[in-house]
């Protein structure tokens, strides 16, 4: 709180994290990252394995505390010291590793679950749906090319499809900054191609953080990289200068 | 089970219509057979029939309580029996001060355990109790507070699967203890029996034997349609949500713990209900009601009519303990040999019960295969 009244210039920034450390048992995951996003901002976060990509995520997120450091959203929240149902309602919307689907609801219902709407017990057993529900719903399905499919159960989908229903979920959850994680493992090039497609359409009026491994999906979004090794920031940039670091070089080919 | 085109459930679909239309027909036809037709016809039901079929609705409505949050949140409360036992013993204490002058000790206030024990005036926990409304406010409360307490501390710990299966077991456990113990109050090994009146009416009569067996068979359809309004609702949509990827939920910003106490408490209120009516039917309630095994033996009932169906639920309890009562009758000794194997076939060849499989178009809600249970997020 402090921090963002004592430095205006944070107030600017829709993500900002300084300082950051998590250990497990002793392992330590992340060791002072630091890291501040704009609003509108696309970026692509890259690191070999273990560097702590996903622990960021989980930071962020609410789902691991951080022992050090401060993390901010839009310069006035203070994640650390809200649970995961806060921080989603906050704005903050995250797309897993791992497509995680209801498996047994159909993709139409998958969308209506996250679909922006109050998230109360109260509100979803007495509450009546909104009017627009159908059409923001049909909006979605639109984007993330899933009309087709909009009754089947989300278990038959696939793996692709689940990607890009999770990220529709994403969509629906109208976030002010999305947290994407890995979402071209396992896709055709077609279909990465495409998700990039869909990635930069989505930066056009959100803040977005992609964690990938995959270099030519990377290139393909075409913005700032930040490079985690061992829980830091290695170097950040656009992807050329990045790739042109020594130590990057080293990091990635040096072992 | 049909799907319209928004791909909702329809709140009353056709198997929901069929079983309320059983329900209504049994609760007008079996005091019909029962109170109209002479002893010697052969369309005349017996009181102990009347009885045993009344008991088995109270079951069916435990089981269903226990689909709710099993079935549909992925809750395996292993404690369910501790709310009907609850909720029995609220009627119980009620009945117990009904007697009046007519115990053995003619002790206008006492219960006769009471007297037995030497004390001299009534507890705390049982003012009230002569009341028929404040006792069923009780049936309501005692199994619903407990539930919200247990629910609160165990869902917002995070505490999920085996963990929470065993300290659900623990709590019937433990209260299967405390009930034993005579200074509780509430009648120890014994427990409450010797009821005389209900409402003014004798327990015994014929007229409430058949009123009771109706009432029980409303409860079960009012269950069944509050039950069914809660799953077809949103909030059941976020419950099997919940029940398939937890965390999932979570990220997407819905409370988790709030909505499991919510339908934990909701289905504990229903197994109190459950106990309260079976307690007039079978005459007695005593702490072994309160039994582990009781609570399993429903885990059983409803994996066998079909997890995730209500109906099949309520129809696995009536199914299993009509084959536990010819069992009991003709192999006493085979009984829990003949549960143990029905539930492993049940889990080998019906992984989805009666209801489940026989239903094989049903879409909605469908079950997916184990092998294709979705992890929570892996970290890295």
């Amino acid at each position: 709180m402090s921090l963002a009244k004592d430095n205006p210039a944070l107030t600017s920034s829709v993500l900002y994290l300084d300082g950051v450390c998590v250990s497990f048992d002793g392992y330590k995951a992340l060791r002072g990252l630091s890291l501040t996003l704009e609003p509108g901002e696309m970026r692509a976060i890259i690191g070999p394995n273990g560097a702590g990509k996903t622990t960021m995520m989980d930071v962020i997120t609410g789902k691991t505390r951080p022992d050090e450091g401060e993390i901010y959203f839009n310069g006035l929240h203070d994640l650390t010291k809200l649970d995961e149902p806060s921080i989603a309602e906050l704005g903050i919307g995250r797309k897993f590793q791992k497509p995680t689907v209801f498996e047994s609801h159909t993709v139409e219902d998958n969308i209506l679950l996250a679909l922006k709407a109050p998230r109360s017990a109260f509100a979803t057993l007495f509450g009546a749906a909104p009017a627009d529900e159908r059409e923001r719903i049909d909006r979605i399905l639109e984007t993330t090319r899933l009309k087709d499919h909009r009754a089947r159960m989300a278990a038959d989908l696939s793996h692709g499809q689940k990607q890009w229903l999770e990220i529709g979920m994403l969509l629906a959850q109208d976030p002010k900054l999305l947290l994407v994680d890995e979402p071209v493992a396992g896709m055709t090039d077609a279909e990465t191609a495409q998700t990039a497609e869909l990635l930069r359409e989505i930066a056009k009026d959100h803040s977005v953080v992609v964690v990938e491994h995959d270099m030519t999906f990377v290139r393909d979004l075409g913005v700032k990289v930040t490079v985690l090794h061992e829980g830091a920031v290695l170097a950040e940039g656009p992807l050329d200068v990045v790739s042109a670091d020594p130590r990057v070089i080293e990091v990635y080919l040096g072992r | 089970m049909q799907l319209d085109l928004q791909g909702k459930a329809p709140f009353l679909d056709a198997r929901s219509r069929i079983f309320l239309a059983v329900l209504a027909g049994a609760a007008t036809l079996v005091p019909i057979l029962f109170l109209a037709t002479p002893a010697s016809s052969f369309l005349h039901m017996p009181a102990y029939l009347v009885a045993l079929f009344g008991k088995y609705l109270c079951f069916a409505l435990l089981a269903l309580s226990l689909d709710l949050v099993w079935g549909y949140c992925g809750i395996l409360s292993l404690g369910h029996g501790a709310f009907f036992s609850l909720g029995g013993y609220a009627m119980g204490m009620y009945l117990m001060r009904q007697i009046g002058t007519r115990g053995v000790y003619a002790n206008p206030i006492l219960p006769d355990f009471m007297v037995f024990l030497n004390w001299k005036e009534l507890p705390m926990t049982w003012w009230g109790f002569s009341s028929f409304s404040y006792a069923m406010l009780m049936v309501l409360l005692v199994p619903g507070i407990l539930a919200f307490c247990f629910g609160w501390f165990a869902f917002r710990s995070r505490v999920t699967g085996v963990y929470l299966s065993i300290i659900t077991q623990a709590m019937t456990y433990a209260l299967l203890l405390a009930f034993f113990r005579n200074d509780m109050g509430f009648g120890g090994n014994n427990g409450l029996t010797d009821f005389k009146d209900l409402l003014g009416f004798n327990v015994q009569a014929d007229g409430m034997r058949a009123a009771l067996f109706s009432i029980s068979a409303i409860a079960l359809g009012i269950g069944y349609l509050i039950a069914r309004a809660v799953v077809t609702s949103k909030f059941g949509k976020v419950l099997i949500a919940i029940r398939d990827a937890e965390s999932r939920t979570r990220f997407i910003g819905y409370r988790v713990e709030t909505y499991k106490v919510v339908v934990f408490t909701l289905s504990a209120m229903m197994a109190g209900v459950a106990g309260a009516l079976y307690v007039p039917q079978v005459g007695i309630i005593n702490p072994s009601e309160f039994s582990p095994a009781n609570s399993i033996e429903a885990v059983i009932w409803v994996a066998v009519g079909g997890r995730g169906t209500l109906v099949g639920a309520a129809l696995g309890a009536v199914l299993v303990n009509f084959a536990k009562t010819w069992f009991t009758g003709a192999l006493p000794e085979f009984w829990l040999f003949a549960l143990g194997l029905l539930f492993i076939l049940v889990t080998l060849f019906l992984p989805k019960g009666i209801v489940g499989t026989m239903s094989g178009l049903t879409i909605w809600p469908r079950r997916k295969p184990p092998q294709a249970r979705p992890q929570p997020t892996p970290a890295e």
